[in-house]
């Protein structure tokens, strides 16, 4: 019980941490002391200041400046912001589009189905990692790819988990009522089967959304995810990881802290939901 | 037996075909490399030549078949850039990739399988409890930047260990090993440690998870009611009962393992076929980006097939009829 309780604990402060770090990605050009991407506001006099160290009109970089002279802290929330931003856009789209292709071959079942399982099972025998790579190996860098490369990446694990609820579902009784009374195919998978699916779909998202985070930092920091102009998380590790062998600790350090919080959080809090909506889902790792 | 091997043979080249159709498809559909290598002053008659040399102005599926045709004969075409052959290159890399890999595997292993099995014999203990919450953020935790970490703890604060390279290596039977040599194992700690974290992480809590549930069981309880010593029992009852999944996962993960070994070579630049990967990507040296992806889809099938019948040999009940992939 005492265990269950500090678990829920946990939970509620993985909660508040995630929504802090939310508010302060949306929010970011309100509360940062800079625009990082305004020139104009840059001073390359305060180039790779470390930590705490102050301006010389006085004002205060709390988590020091990278070689441009750019606030990190400023940097690190308009980061994130980018980080979430494709994150949450490719496991939305990869969500719908790998829950239409379950909802599909599940209640379809024979050919259809068959086809479906044996791409899902051949993509899933691959790492995630690899198949980004191949994919931006082809496309190139840029938001748009690494969106694209992302949805490639994950639409089979949604696949798969509708594909099994709806497989149970459809032979229950409701759904056999359902079909009694008439109603259209269309009708009895949106409105019986789907709900069903939701539970575990959102765990399953949970925490897709944090490896597709962890995922894009790895490409960019590669330098084959977004482009220097809109620079995640990982891009700005990439970038201070030039200046950590001369001892410049924080250009690197801060915005990794940043990425471990939130996908810390995020993972605390899928499994949680996990434990909640308990459903019956095999583990899978990637990324 | 003889027809399930038989039969995952042919299953394994038809993925082999199918990946190097869209490898090929898709790597060939990136930009115009002789853009990159000519000198841009160079005339229309110029850019001519240097696309039939490379043979880039023969239709796709020429190409493919010319490429089709030389893979099965183990030639994989010309680096574009360096003008050696894309598959010796690869294959000239390979080794440090390999025993990198090996390495993390090892330490994960080793590590992961005892403190696993520590903290599903004593769950609610603060050491379990540690070693759980450490497992947590060993998946959380955006392995790149732990090796950054790495860097700056290690290399450049307390000036340890080398950050990048592989150091002094030893030539056993053709292959240089780096494990052999003191200086060779100060440069493959780092890199090694952190390309295990992942698994390292993953065995801790499959070993918890399979250690816990094979204690609830009766076959253990009623051993242990009979008096057989704990260390016994954990030896034959219990670790015999959960190595089955714990070798799967070994074997499946070895291929994330040498997949992820791109970025860990990019952190550590380990000079193994990962990091030629990234270099070639940067200069659209397609030959050696094909070699290297058709090089480690052929690995992944061939581990998969080797789980797939390790499994088998591992586990009687399985049974393989009812498996389809």
């Amino acid at each position: 019980m005492a265990a269950g309780f500090a678990r829920d604990r946990i939970a509620v402060a993985a909660l508040a941490v995630l929504i802090l770090v939310l508010l302060s990605a949306v929010f970011a050009p309100v509360v940062t002391p800079q625009n990082p991407y305004d020139l104009a506001q840059l001073d390359i006099l305060d180039s790779k200041l470390p930590p705490g160290a102050k301006s010389l009109d006085g004002k205060s970089y709390w988590l020091g400046t990278d070689e441009q002279g750019r606030d990190m802290l400023s940097a690190i929330l308009y980061g994130l912001r980018i980080s979430l931003g494709v994150a949450v856009l490719a496991t939305v789209a990869a969500l719908a589009i790998g829950m239409a292709i379950g909802l599909l071959a599940g209640y379809a079942g024979g050919w259809t189905d068959g086809l479906v399982m044996r791409l899902v099972d051949l993509q899933l025998s691959f790492p995630a990692i690899l198949i980004a790579l191949v994919l931006l190996a082809v496309t190139g860098p840029g938001v748009d790819k690494i969106v694209i490369a992302l949805i490639a990446v994950q639409w089979a694990y949604y696949a798969r988990t509708v594909r099994g609820i709806v497989l149970v579902e459809k032979g229950k009784e409701y759904v056999e009522a359902a079909r009694c009374l008439a109603f259209g195919n269309a009708r009895i998978l949106f409105r019986h089967i789907l709900p069903n699916c939701l539970p575990p779909l959102t765990v399953v998202a949970t925490v897709q959304v944090a490896h597709a985070i962890a995922l894009e930092a790895t490409l960019s920091f590669l330098g084959l995810g977004v482009p220097i102009t809109s620079p995640s998380l990982g891009l700005l590790i990439a970038n201070g990881f030039v200046h950590l062998l001369s001892g410049k600790y924080w250009i690197s350090f801060f915005p990794g802290v940043a990425l471990l919080i939130t996908i810390v959080a995020i993972n605390l809090i899928g499994d949680q939901l996990r434990d909640i909506l308990n459903p019956r889902l095999g583990s899978h790792y990637g990324a | 037996m003889l027809s399930f091997i038989l039969r995952r043979l042919v299953q394994s080249l038809l993925v082999l075909f199918v990946m190097s159709l869209l490898v090929f498809a898709g790597v060939y559909a990136i930009g115009n490399p002789v853009d990159i290598l000519i000198n841009p002053q160079a005339d229309q008659a110029e850019i001519a030549r240097a696309t039939a040399a490379l043979g880039l102005d023969l239709p796709l599926w020429r190409q493919y078949w010319n490429f089709l045709a030389g893979a099965v004969s183990g030639d994989l075409g010309r680096s574009f850039v360096s003008n050696a052959p894309a598959l010796h290159l690869i294959l000239e890399r390979m080794p440090a990739t390999l025993e990198l890999a090996l390495t993390a595997t090892l330490i994960a292993v080793v590590l992961g399988i005892p403190l696993g099995l520590w903290a599903g014999l004593r769950p609610d203990t603060a050491v379990g409890r540690l070693i759980m919450g450490g497992s947590i953020i060993g998946f959380s935790l955006p392995s790149f930047w732990v090796g950054v970490m790495l860097i700056m703890v290690f290399s450049v604060e307390l000036g340890w260990l080398p950050p990048t390279g592989r150091g002094e290596t030893v030539t056993v039977m053709g292959i240089q090993l780096s494990i052999l040599t003191w200086d060779g194992l100060r440069h493959i700690a780092m890199p090694a440690f952190n390309l295990a974290l992942f698994e390292l992480a993953l065995l801790i809590r499959l070993t918890r998870a399979g250690t816990r549930e094979a204690l609830g069981q009766d076959y253990v309880r009623f051993a242990r009611a009979k008096g057989v010593p704990m260390p016994r029992v954990l030896r034959v009852h219990v670790l015999k009962n959960i190595l089955i999944p714990i070798v799967t996962v070994v074997g499946v993960e070895f291929g994330s393992v040498i997949a992820f070994a791109v970025v860990t070579e990019t952190i550590f630049a380990w000079p193994g076929m990962g990091k030629l990967l990234i270099d070639s990507i940067s200069v659209l040296d397609r030959p050696v980006i094909v070699a290297y992806l058709l090089i480690v889809v052929l690995l992944f099938v061939l581990i998969n097939l080797i789980v797939d019948l390790a499994y088998t040999a591992l586990d009687p009940r399985v049974r393989l009829a009812g498996r389809s992939a």
